[in-house]
C-alpha cells in the first residue's frame, strides 16, 4: 500500500477500470473528418488552408492564433470541403475544417516505423520547435500548449519533471494501455522533456490500482539509460490533479494563483510524453490519440480502447463500438468527476479527448436538493482545503469579498465536494460561479492597479518632459 | 396596596424619567448634521431601499442627490415620475420626466414550440445551465430555471410551469432593472409600458439564420425582414438575422404583428385581438395605391 | 433520445443525510434496549410517544405551516425524538414528553429554518425546557419495574444527585466499574455507558463522526475532575465517577457531535469539546444544578459560530 499521496482531502470513488483489458484497436477513419479550432487551450487556430485544397495526413491545417495556441494537422488525406462552424459537445459554435476523405496518404518527411528511437537530439530549441510545430498540446485534459510549458520564463527554473500516470478518474484506461503497451516511448519522450528542462528529477507518477503498468513502466525505464524513477502511488482521487501530484512527489505547494514553475515543477500527462516521442523523434504530428468507450451499461466485452484521430464524430465512434447501450442515461467526454456531457453527438474527437463514458440514471442523476446539514464532508474532501458549504452560502448572499477571502478562486473544480454532500446539494456547481466573481474582483482589481500605475508612469515622464 | 408593589412603580417610573431626560440629550449633543434636505428626500422616497436607482437604499440616493448637481444620474423607478417632481421641487433642479416603464420577457420559446435536445440535471439556476447552449435547439433562450424570479424583490416575476417562461406581474413591476442584470442571456428589456400598457416588442433574441432558428424554435424571429418593410413608421431594425422594434419610435399600428410568419412580434394589453387578416388587406391596399400614384406621376 | 447534461461530476457517493441519520439510529439502539430491558413499559411508551410526537410534529409544521415538502424523511426527527427520550427520566408523565418535543421541534429546529439551520441542538433544548418549567417531575428518579431487575431504585435522585447527600467520597465508592453496565438509576440515556460507548465506536467504524469532539470531552472532564479531587477528595468527586454519571457519555458521544450544532473544523471541535467538558465540571463542582451536561453543550453551542469563524482547515499552499 503506497503511502504517498497528497496530504488534503480527496475522496474514494470506485475506480471502475472495467475496460483495462482491453488492448488498443485502430478505429478506421469514416467518410468525412471535422477537424476543430479549438483544440487546445488559448487562441484558436488560424485556418492556412482554403475550400478546395487537397491535404495530405499530417499537414498543416492551421497555425497558432497567439502566443498561447498550437498548430492542428490534418489526420487523414483529402479534400477540404468547408471552413465553418460548427457544434462541440456542449453545444457552442466553432469553426471546423470539414475534409472529404480519400485514403490516408500521409505528408513527406514524417517516420512511420514502430522503431524505437533512443537517441535524443541535442539542441534543446530544436527539440521545442518540433514540438510546437508538430502541435502537441497537454493530453491530461487541459490541453495546454506543451512548447509553451517546457519553455519556462527566464528566472523560472524546473526542478521536478512529473510524469502523471494517475489516472485517477473512474473508467477511464487510455494512459494505463499506453503505459502497458509504449512504456518506452513514453520513457523516451520523458527523457526528450528532461533535457529540454535542463536535466531535472524526473518522476513517473502511477496509482497503485495499476500495478501492471507500474512494473510495465520499471521495465522500460530500467533498459534505458536515463535516469528517471517510477513512484507508485496511493489510490485517492484527484491525484492527478496538478497540485496534487506536485504536493504528493515534491512535498510543496503552489501558491494561490500561481503556476507549478513557481515551485520549480512541471507536470505532464504519460500521453503527452509519447505525443513529445512522436514528434521529436518520428516528426509525427498530434493527430491521434487513444479513448476509452466504457460505461457501468456496457458490459465489458463491448468496451473498447481505440486510437482516433482527430476530427472524428462520436455518434460515428459509438457506432463503430456497437451502438449507444439501451440503459445510457448520460454520456460524458472524460471522465465521471470532471468530464463534460454530451449535449451534441456529432461534436467531434479533438486532441483532448479520452473517453466516451456511458452512465445508467441510477448512477449519475443527480440527487434533489435538500438543506445543509454542515456535516462538513464537503470540507473534508476538497483537495484544495476550502470549505464548499460556506462559499456556496457566501455566493448565494453575493458576499464577493468574502468569497475572495475564502480562497474561492482556488478551486480546482474537481467535483469532490458535489461527489460528498449527502444533501445532494449542487456545490460545485454554485462554488464554480463563486469562484468566476472572485477572480472577477482580483482581475478588476489588477487591471485598476496596472492602469493606475500607467497612469502615474505616464505622469512622471510628463513630468519629466516639463522639467 | 402592597408597599412593595408601590415603591416598585415608583421606582421604575422614576429611572425610566430620568433615563428619557437623559437620552433627550445625549441625542441632541451627539446629533450628526446633517442637510436637512436629505431628510425630507427620503421622506418623499417610497422607502423600499431595492437598490433599483442604481444606489445602495433610499438614504443613499437622498444623500449622493444632495450632494450632485443635478438629477440626471438619479431616478427612482419605484417612485416614478410623481416622487421625482417632490425630490426636483425640494432640491430646485430641473427634471427630465421618464416614461413609465416595465421589464419585458422577449423569449416565447415555450415547451410546445421548443423542443428540448437533451434534459437538464444540473443545479436550478440560468447562470450555471447556461454552460449548455443546445439543452433546446436555440442558444439565445429562456433556461427557465427562474434566476429572474428570485432577483425580483417586488414580487413582479413568477415562472409558468407550463411555458417554463417567465411572466411579469405589471401591476407589481417597477422597472428596477434587477432581472435585466440577473438574465444571463439577457432576454429581459425595459421597454416603455406604452399608453394604457400598449406595447409592441419582439419576442425573440435568436441571431441564428432564419431556417436553424426556425428547427430550434416554431415561434423564433427568422430574420425574414418582412416587418422591416412594412413598418411604416422607421421604428424596426435587422441586425444579425434579429428584428428590433424601437419603443421609442413605435406608434402601436400593429401591423408588424400581422405580417410576422412565426408570431415572434407579440402585442399586448390591446383592447380588441387582431384581425391579421383586415390588417393585410389594408396593406396590401396601401402599398397598390402608392404603386399606382407612382404610375399616374409618371 | 435526449440525454442527461449537466457540470460535473456527474457521479455521486452512496453516503445521504437518511444513510446519516439512519447509522445514528442504529448506533443509540444498544442504550435504547438496555433502557427498554430496565425500564420496562413505561420506558418503550416514553421513546414512542416523543419519536411519534417529533415526527408528527415536524411533518405537521413543514406541510401546514411553512407549506413546503416534508422533511421528516431524512430521519432526523426520529433522532430528535430518541436522544430526547433518553434525556427523560424513566417515570415522566407522557403529557410532558409531548410538550418536549413541542420545544425541540417547533421551537429549537423549526423555528430557525427546519434541518441544519437551528444553532441550538433541538432534544437538549426540549430537555432543559422541561427541566425548568416541570422541577418535579424531571427530577423524580423513581425506577419503575423493567424487565431485567438490577437497578437500585433511588427514589430521590440520581446517583449525582446523591453526592450532596453522601459527599463525594463516598458516591465516588458507590460507583466502582458496575456503573459500566447498569447498576445505577438515572435516565435512560444514564444507565448503560458500555451500550452507549459501543454506538459511539459504531460511528466512528462507519465514518459518520470524528472521535475528536468526544475525545476532548473525556479529557477534560477526567483532567478537571482528577485535579480537583486530588486536591480535595473529601469535596470533589473523581474522574471516573464524573465520566460515567449524568449525561456526559450520552452528551460526548451523540450530542455534541451533532453536525449542525458542532464546529466544522478538527481545531474547533477541540476547543468546543474542552468548553463543554469544562463547563460541566463547574456546574457540578459549583453550581446548584447536580447535573450540567444539557446545559454545558447548549452554552458552546452559542460559541459554536465563533468557534467556526476562529478555526478553518488549511488551505494548500497557505501556512
Amino acid at each position: 500500500m503506497s503511502k504517498i499521496t497528497f496530504a488534503i482531502g480527496g475522496v474514494h470513488p470506485d475506480d471502475a477500470k472495467l475496460s483495462r483489458g482491453c488492448a488498443i484497436e485502430v478505429l478506421p477513419l469514416p467518410k468525412t473528418v471535422y477537424v476543430s479550432m479549438a483544440q487546445h487551450l488559448g487562441a484558436p487556430a488560424k485556418p492556412v488552408v482554403a475550400v478546395g485544397d487537397k491535404v495530405r495526413t499530417g499537414q498543416v491545417l492551421a497555425e497558432p492564433g497567439g502566443f498561447i495556441s498550437a498548430f492542428v494537422h490534418s489526420p487523414a488525406s483529402g479534400t477540404v470541403k468547408s471552413i465553418a462552424p460548427r457544434k462541440d459537445i456542449i453545444g457552442n459554435p466553432v469553426p471546423h475544417i470539414e475534409i472529404e476523405v480519400e485514403g490516408d496518404e500521409w505528408a513527406e518527411g514524417i517516420d512511420l516505423s514502430d522503431t524505437l528511437v533512443t537517441e535524443i537530439p541535442e539542441d534543446r530549441n530544436a527539440i521545442l520547435d518540433k514540438i510546437k510545430a508538430c502541435g502537441v498540446v497537454g493530453l491530461g485534459g487541459a490541453t495546454f500548449p506543451t512548447h509553451v510549458k517546457l519553455n519556462p520564463a527566464p528566472g523560472s527554473k524546473a526542478e521536478c519533471l512529473i510524469l502523471n500516470g494517475a489516472e485517477c478518474e473512474p473508467y477511464l484506461t487510455s494512459d494505463f494501455r499506453i503505459m502497458l503497451e509504449r512504456p518506452k516511448e513514453i520513457v523516451v519522450g520523458a527523457a526528450i522533456m528532461q533535457k529540454v528542462l535542463g536535466g531535472c528529477r524526473t518522476v513517473i507518477g502511477i496509482e497503485e490500482n495499476k500495478p501492471e503498468a507500474i512494473e510495465s513502466m520499471k521495465k522500460a525505464v530500467s533498459g534505458l539509460p536515463y535516469d528517471i524513477e517510477v513512484l507508485s502511488l496511493k489510490k485517492k482521487y484527484p491525484q492527478g490533479g496538478e497540485k496534487q501530484l506536485i504536493q504528493a512527489v515534491m512535498h510543496r505547494e503552489v501558491g494561490s494563483g500561481g503556476l507549478p514553475i513557481s515551485v520549480g515543477a512541471v507536470v505532464q500527462n504519460v500521453a503527452t510524453s509519447l505525443a513529445v516521442y512522436e514528434a521529436v523523434q518520428k516528426n509525427k504530428p498530434l493527430i491521434t490519440n487513444v479513448l476509452t468507450v466504457t460505461g457501468n451499461c456496457l458490459p465489458v466485452e463491448r468496451q473498447h480502447n481505440y486510437l482516433f484521430r482527430i476530427g472524428v464524430p462520436l455518434d460515428y465512434i459509438a457506432e463503430y463500438a456497437g451502438g449507444i447501450p439501451e440503459g445510457a442515461a448520460k454520456i460524458i467526454s472524460g471522465g465521471p468527476m470532471m468530464g463534460r456531457a454530451v449535449a451534441c453527438m456529432d461534436a467531434t474527437t479533438v486532441k483532448g479527448s479520452s473517453s466516451i463514458l456511458y452512465l445508467t440514471h441510477e448512477s449519475t442523476k443527480r440527487w434533489t436538493e435538500t438543506s445543509c446539514i454542515r456535516c462538513g464532508r464537503c470540507m473534508d474532501a476538497c483537495p484544495m482545503g476550502l470549505e464548499p458549504y460556506l462559499l456556496n452560502r457566501l455566493y448565494k448572499a453575493g458576499d464577493v469579498a468574502a468569497l475572495e477571502e475564502n480562497a474561492a478562486q482556488d478551486c480546482i473544480e474537481c467535483g469532490c465536494c458535489l461527489y460528498s454532500c449527502p444533501a445532494g446539494i449542487p456545490l460545485l456547481d454554485n462554488v464554480r460561479q463563486a469562484k468566476g466573481l472572485a477572480m472577477g474582483a482580483i482581475r478588476a482589481r489588477a487591471a485598476a492597479a496596472k492602469a493606475a500605475a500607467e497612469a502615474a508612469a505616464a505622469k512622471e515622464i510628463s513630468k519629466t518632459k516639463e522639467d | 396596596m402592597n408597599s412593595v408593589v408601590i415603591w416598585t412603580v415608583v421606582v421604575l417610573a422614576g429611572l425610566g424619567l430620568v433615563l428619557a431626560v437623559v437620552l433627550y440629550f445625549v441625542a441632541r449633543k451627539f446629533r450628526v448634521e446633517e442637510d436637512p434636505r436629505i431628510e425630507l428626500i427620503e421622506k418623499a422616497l417610497p422607502g423600499a431601499n431595492c437598490g433599483g436607482c442604481g444606489y445602495a437604499g433610499c438614504h443613499s440616493f437622498a444623500d449622493t442627490a444632495v450632494k450632485a448637481a443635478d438629477l440626471s444620474a438619479h431616478f427612482c423607478p419605484v417612485g416614478g415620475n410623481e416622487v421625482m417632481k417632490q425630490v426636483s421641487a425640494i432640491l430646485g433642479y430641473e427634471l427630465a420626466e421618464k416614461a413609465p416603464q416595465v421589464a419585458v420577457v422577449r423569449c416565447n420559446g415555450s415547451c410546445a414550440v421548443r423542443p428540448k435536445l437533451n434534459v437538464y440535471d444540473g443545479a436550478k439556476s440560468c447562470r450555471v445551465k447556461a454552460f449548455y447552449s443546445n439543452v433546446t435547439g436555440c442558444p439565445a433562450g429562456c433556461l427557465g430555471c427562474g434566476d429572474c424570479v428570485e432577483a425580483c424583490e417586488f414580487g413582479a416575476l413568477s415562472m409558468d410551469p407550463e411555458t417554463e417562461l417567465p411572466v411579469v406581474d405589471e401591476s407589481k413591476c417597477v422597472a428596477c432593472g434587477k432581472c435585466v442584470k440577473a438574465c444571463p442571456k439577457a432576454l429581459i428589456e425595459l421597454r416603455n409600458k406604452g399608453p394604457r400598457g400598449m406595447r409592441e416588442y419582439v419576442s425573440c433574441r435568436n441571431t441564428d439564420k432564419g431556417p436553424v432558428a426556425r428547427k430550434a424554435c416554431a415561434n423564433a424571429c427568422i430574420g425574414c425582414g418582412i416587418c422591416v418593410k412594412t413598418c411604416t413608421h422607421d421604428a424596426i431594425t435587422l441586425e444579425n438575422n434579429l428584428a428590433y422594434i424601437d419603443f421609442a419610435k413605435c406608434k402601436l399600428c400593429r401591423e408588424c404583428e400581422a405580417v410576422c410568419p412565426t408570431g415572434a412580434i407579440h402585442g399586448v394589453n390591446f383592447p380588441k385581438p387582431l384581425d391579421k387578416a383586415a390588417v393585410k388587406e389594408r396593406i396590401a391596399a396601401r402599398n397598390a395605391a402608392a404603386v399606382s400614384e407612382k404610375g399616374g406621376e409618371k | 433520445m435526449a440525454y442527461l447534461v449537466s457540470q460535473n461530476p456527474h457521479i455521486h457517493a452512496s453516503v445521504s443525510t437518511k444513510r446519516l441519520m439512519l447509522d445514528v439510529i442504529i448506533a443509540l439502539c444498544p442504550a435504547v434496549i438496555v433502557s427498554f430491558l430496565f425500564y420496562g413499559l413505561s420506558e418503550i411508551a416514553i421513546m414512542a410517544v416523543s419519536v411519534a410526537s417529533c415526527v408528527v410534529l415536524e411533518w405537521a409544521i413543514t406541510k401546514y405551516l411553512l407549506k413546503k415538502p416534508s422533511t421528516t424523511g431524512d430521519l432526523s426527527a426520529i433522532v430528535t425524538g430518541i436522544l430526547l427520550a433518553m434525556n427523560l427520566p424513566p417515570s415522566c408523565p407522557l403529557w410532558i414528553v409531548f410538550i418536549g418535543a413541542v420545544v425541540a421541534i417547533g421551537v429549537a429546529k423549526m423555528t430557525f429554518g427546519g434541518i441544519g439551520q437551528n444553532i441550538w441542538n433541538p432534544a437538549l433544548v426540549g430537555r432543559v425546557f422541561l427541566l425548568v418549567s416541570f422541577p418535579s417531575f424531571m427530577t423524580d428518579w423513581t425506577a419503575p419495574a423493567g424487565f431485567i431487575s438490577g437497578v437500585d431504585a433511588f427514589s430521590g435522585a440520581t446517583l449525582l444527585g446523591q453526592v450532596s447527600v453522601l459527599g463525594a467520597q463516598e458516591a465516588d465508592k458507590l460507583v466502582k466499574l458496575q456503573t459500566l453496565f447498569h447498576n445505577i438509576g438515572g435516565s435512560a440515556g444514564e444507565i448503560s455507558a458500555l451500550a452507549l460507548l459501543a454506538g459511539w465506536v459504531y460511528l466512528l467504524i462507519r465514518k459518520v463522526i470524528k472521535p475528536w469532539i468526544t475525545l476532548s470531552i473525556f479529557a477534560t472532564v477526567a483532567v478537571v475532575a482528577g485535579i480537583f479531587h486530588m486536591a480535595d477528595p473529601a469535596s470533589y468527586t473523581g474522574p471516573l465517577f464524573n465520566l460515567l454519571t449524568g449525561g456526559v457519555i450520552l452528551g460526548a458521544c451523540f450530542m455534541a457531535t451533532d453536525y449542525v450544532t458542532s464546529p466544522m473544523s478538527t481545531w474547533g471541535g477541540v476547543v468546543y469539546g474542552i468548553g463543554i467538558g469544562f463547563i460541566v465540571m463547574m456546574i457540578r463542582y459549583f453550581g446548584s444544578y447536580p447535573e450540567g451536561m444539557s446545559f454545558a453543550i447548549l452554552l458552546m453551542n452559542t460559541a459554536v459560530p465563533l468557534l467556526n469563524i476562529w478555526f478553518h482547515q488549511r488551505k494548500y499552499g497557505r501556512k
